[in-house]
C-alpha cells in the first residue's frame, strides 16, 4: 500500500493560490504517495500569534490539532505556517502538559513540502523539467526557524533545463512578516523594493520560494517595478514536466 | 501606533541621502563581522555564542551574588560602588561628587548607560561642562543628536555632514579630509583631558572576582578619560557583571568580531581601583556606579530575562532590514534596532511606544548574529503578548485597536468553524482593501478555492 500523506494547504494557498496546493498534490502523488485533504483545516493562527493575540491563536491551534490528530504525516506548502506549527504551539501551550504532548506528537508529522521530498521522501530528482533560468527566495521562517536552506537548491539542481542564480544579498526578508505589511506600510514596501531589485539584478525570469506570502510580496514589488519576472512556488517548479 | 513614530520612519525612508549613508556604513561593518567569524577564521565561533549565552545565564540568574562579589572586590582595591536606582540617582551622585571635589570640567568616553539617563544635560543644567571624547560622540553631542547607533554613533555622518558641524560649532573653516577633521577633533579633545578634574566612562565588562571595569575602545579615549582626571567614575548597567575574568577570554573573543569584524579592539583596558602607592598614573579615586533603572524589573519572567545579556555589539543593527532603513533616530528611545526594539518597552513600559514590539518583519536575523544568542524575535512576541493584555485590561486605545481585537476574535471563530469559515474566507478576500489588493498583486483572485478544486478531483 501507498503511504499516505495529509495536506495543509494554509489559508493563503486555499484562497489566493490554488494552483500551488495542486501542485504539490501532483508531485506527491508522482513519488507514489495518496494524498488526503483533511476538510475541516483552516490556519494554523499565526497571524493571531504574531500580533500578541494568544487567546484567539490558541483556539485555532486546538482546532489545527483535533484537525491533524489522526493523520500520519503532514505536508505545507510553507515554511512559515510550519514554523508556526513546529516552534511556536509549544509556547501556546506551555502550561497545558496534556495539550504540549498532542503538539509534541504534531510537531514528529508535520514537514514543509521541500524538507518532506528531501528529509522523509528522500528523494532530490523528482523528474521535472522546467527550461528557465529562475533564482530563489529563502523565506525567513524557513530558513531561519527550520534551518531549511540547501535542501530546496538540490531539489532545484536536479531540475532539467533549470539554471539556478542566487540572490546577492542572500537570505534578506522580503518585507512581508504578515500585519506587519499593513502596519509598517511604507517600510514593508521599501522591503519589497530592495528585495525586487536583488531579484532583477540575477537576470533571472522567474523568483521561486517555499512562502506563498512571500511571493505576494515579491509580486507586488516586481509588478511596481515593472519587472517581467514570474513568481513561482517551489511545488510548482517540481511538479512541471 | 504613535504619530511621531510613524513620522520619523516616514521621514527616514524618504531621505534618500540617509538611506544610502545607513546603508553603506551598517554595511561595512555587517560584512566585517561576517569575514571575522567565518569557519575558516574561527571555527569555534558557534561553540563561543554557546559559551557565552550559557555564562550570561548564569550571571543574570545570580546576579545578586555577583554584583555583591564585585562590590566587594573593587573595594578591597580602594574603589567605591554606589548603587543607583534610577537616572536621578546617577546624576545626584555624580553632581555632588562633582561639587565636593569643586570639579567643573568632565571628560565621558562612549557609555549608553548614561544617554539612557540623560546625563550631559542633567550635568549642563548644572553647570557643569561635560564633553564627549569619543570621535563619533564627540560630533554628535557638537550637533545636539543622540547617538544613531550603538557602535557608531555619528553612523549617519559622512564628511561632509561632519564638516558642516565643525564649521558652525567649532568656528573654523570647512575642512573636509578625514584625517584633518580627526586631528582636529583631538587637539580640542586633548586639552580637555588635560584640564578635566573628573572622567566619565561605561563599562563593557564589571568583573566580579577581580572587582575589575573593563573597557573595550579603539581610539584610546577611554584610557584617558579614565587615567587622566583625578577622578574616574564608571557608570555600568547591573547586568554587565560576568563571574570571573577567564571568562573575558570568550567575550572579548565575540565583542570586536560582532561589533566592527576586529579580532580584537585596539585598546583593552582593566581598570581596578584608584592610583596606589608607586603607581605614576591612574585617577586618585575610583568609583563605580551600578545603574538600575528598569533592569531589575526584567527579572522575574525567564523568557524576557534573556534581554539582559545584550553586550552592547551592534551586530543586530547592522544585519536588520528594519535598521538599516530607519535607522536609529526613529527609535523612541536610546537603544535603537532589534535590541532597543525589545529593550525600550521592558525598561520604559509597553505602553511607552506600543506600536515597537510590532515594526519587525520577525525575520530572526538578529538572533542569528548575537553572539549571546538573544531570541530577540522570541522576546519581540512575549512583547506584543504583553501589549494586547494591557490594552484590555486597561482599556487602553482607541477605535482601531478594539476592531483589531474584535477581528482576531471573529477570525478565530471563523477558524473553529470550518463551514462557516469556507463560506466567510472569499468573503474576506474580496473585503481586503484595493489598495491592498493592488499591492499583493491579488486585485483578481482565483475563481475557485483550493478546496473546490479539490473536491471536483
Amino acid at each position: 500500500m501507498a503511504d499516505r500523506v495529509s495536506l495543509f494547504v494554509t489559508c493563503v494557498v486555499d484562497q489566493l493560490f490554488p494552483n500551488i496546493g495542486l501542485a504539490m498534490t501532483t508531485v506527491l502523488e508522482r513519488l507514489g504517495y495518496t494524498v488526503d485533504f483533511p476538510e475541516s483545516q483552516t490556519c494554523c493562527g499565526q497571524p493571531a500569534f504574531n500580533n500578541g493575540y494568544w487567546a484567539e491563536a490558541r483556539t485555532i491551534a486546538r482546532h489545527f490539532l483535533d484537525t491533524f490528530e489522526t493523520c500520519g504525516r503532514i505536508v505545507v506548502p510553507s515554511g512559515s505556517c510550519t514554523a508556526m506549527v513546529v516552534n511556536h504551539f509549544v509556547e501556546l501551550f506551555r502550561k497545558e502538559p496534556e495539550t504540549l504532548a498532542r503538539v509534541d506528537s504534531l510537531r514528529q508529522r508535520i514537514w514543509e513540502f521541500s524538507a518532506f521530498l528531501t528529509d522523509v521522501a528522500g528523494v532530490e530528482d523528482v523528474g521535472a523539467r522546467f527550461e528557465e533560468v529562475v533564482t530563489f527566495h529563502d523565506g525567513c521562517h524557513a530558513l531561519r526557524e527550520l534551518g531549511i536552506g540547501s535542501g530546496p537548491r538540490r531539489l532545484l539542481a536536479r531540475v532539467r533545463g533549470l539554471e539556478l542564480r542566487e540572490l546577492a544579498p542572500a537570505g534578506e526578508c522580503c518585507g512581508f512578516g504578515g500585519t506587519f505589511s499593513v502596519k509598517f506600510e511604507e517600510l514593508s514596501t521599501a522591503m519589497a523594493a530592495a528585495k525586487a531589485d536583488a531579484i532583477m539584478r540575477t537576470g533571472a525570469n522567474a523568483v521561486v520560494s517555499l512562502d506563498p506570502s512571500c511571493l505576494m510580496q515579491i509580486r507586488g514589488a516586481l509588478a511596481r517595478a515593472g519587472a517581467p519576472v514570474r513568481i513561482l512556488h517551489l511545488a510548482e517548479v517540481l511538479a512541471s514536466a | 501606533m504613535s504619530l511621531e513614530f510613524d513620522r520619523k520612519i516616514h521621514e527616514a525612508l524618504s531621505n534618500q541621502k540617509l538611506q544610502l549613508k545607513i546603508y553603506a556604513n551598517t554595511g561595512r561593518m555587517k560584512e566585517g563581522r561576517e569575514a571575522s567569524v567565518a569557519p575558516d577564521v574561527l571555527p569555534d565561533y558557534q561553540e563561543l555564542r554557546s559559551q557565552a549565552n550559557a555564562l550570561k545565564r548564569h550571571a543574570i540568574d545570580h546576579l545578586d551574588h555577583y554584583l555583591e562579589e564585585f562590590e566587594r572586590n573593587a573595594e578591597a582595591r580602594g574603589g567605591k560602588v554606589f548603587w543607583a536606582k534610577d537616572a536621578t540617582e546617577v546624576a545626584d551622585f555624580i553632581l555632588s561628587l562633582a561639587r565636593e571635589r569643586e570639579a567643573r570640567l568632565i571628560v565621558k568616553s562612549k557609555s549608553m548607560t548614561t544617554e539612557e539617563v540623560d546625563l550631559n544635560e542633567r550635568l549642563e543644567h548644572h553647570g557643569l561642562e561635560a564633553v564627549e571624547t569619543d570621535l563619533g560622540e564627540y560630533i554628535m553631542q557638537l550637533a545636539g543628536e543622540r547617538p544613531f547607533h550603538i557602535v557608531g554613533p555619528a553612523l549617519h555622518k559622512d564628511r561632509y555632514d561632519v564638516a558642516d558641524i565643525f564649521e558652525k560649532h567649532l568656528g573654523i573653516g570647512r575642512e573636509t579630509v578625514i584625517e584633518n577633521q580627526a586631528a582636529i577633533a583631538r587637539a580640542r579633545l586633548r586639552a580637555k583631558f588635560l584640564a578635566a578634574d573628573l572622567g566619565i566612562s561605561g563599562a563593557n565588562f564589571l568583573v566580579a572576582d577581580s572587582g575589575a571595569v573593563v573597557l573595550v575602545e579603539n581610539e584610546g579615549n577611554a584610557r584617558l578619560t579614565t587615567t587622566a582626571p583625578r577622578i574616574h567614575v564608571a557608570v555600568a548597567g547591573i547586568e554587565k557583571v560576568i563571574p570571573r575574568a577567564q571568562d573575558l577570554a570568550v567575550f572579548l573573543k565575540l565583542l570586536a568580531r560582532s561589533a566592527t569584524g576586529q579580532a580584537l579592539s585596539v585598546y583593552t583596558s582593566f581598570l581596578s581601583g584608584p592610583r596606589r602607592r608607586g603607581e605614576i598614573d591612574g585617577p586618585e579615586e575610583f568609583y563605580v556606579v551600578l545603574v538600575d533603572n528598569g533592569r531589575t524589573r526584567l527579572l522575574p519572567d525567564r523568557g524576557k530575562r534573556q534581554s539582559l545579556y545584550c553586550i552592547r555589539c551592534g551586530a543586530c543593527l547592522n544585519t536588520c532590514p528594519v535598521y538599516r532603513r530607519i535607522g536609529g533616530h526613529s527609535f523612541p528611545w536610546v537603544y535603537a534596532g532589534p535590541i532597543g526594539a525589545i529593550l525600550t518597552p521592558q525598561f520604559l513600559g509597553t505602553a511607552h511606544e506600543p506600536a515597537l514590539p510590532f515594526a519587525s518583519s520577525l525575520c530572526g536575523a538578529c538572533a542569528e548574529v548575537c553572539p549571546v544568542k538573544i531570541d530577540i524575535p522570541k522576546v519581540l512576541l512575549e512583547l506584543r503578548h504583553e501589549v494586547r493584555r494591557s490594552e484590555a485590561r486597561e482599556k487602553r486605545g482607541g477605535a482601531a485597536v478594539r476592531l483589531e481585537r474584535l477581528a482576531f476574535r471573529v477570525f478565530a471563530w471563523l477558524a473553529t468553524h470550518p463551514r462557516a469559515y469556507r463560506l466567510a474566507a472569499p468573503l474576506g478576500v474580496a473585503l481586503l482593501p484595493a489598495r491592498l489588493r493592488e499591492r499583493f498583486g491579488i486585485d483578481e483572485p482565483p475563481a475557485r478555492s483550493f478546496r473546490q478544486l479539490w473536491s471536483r478531483r
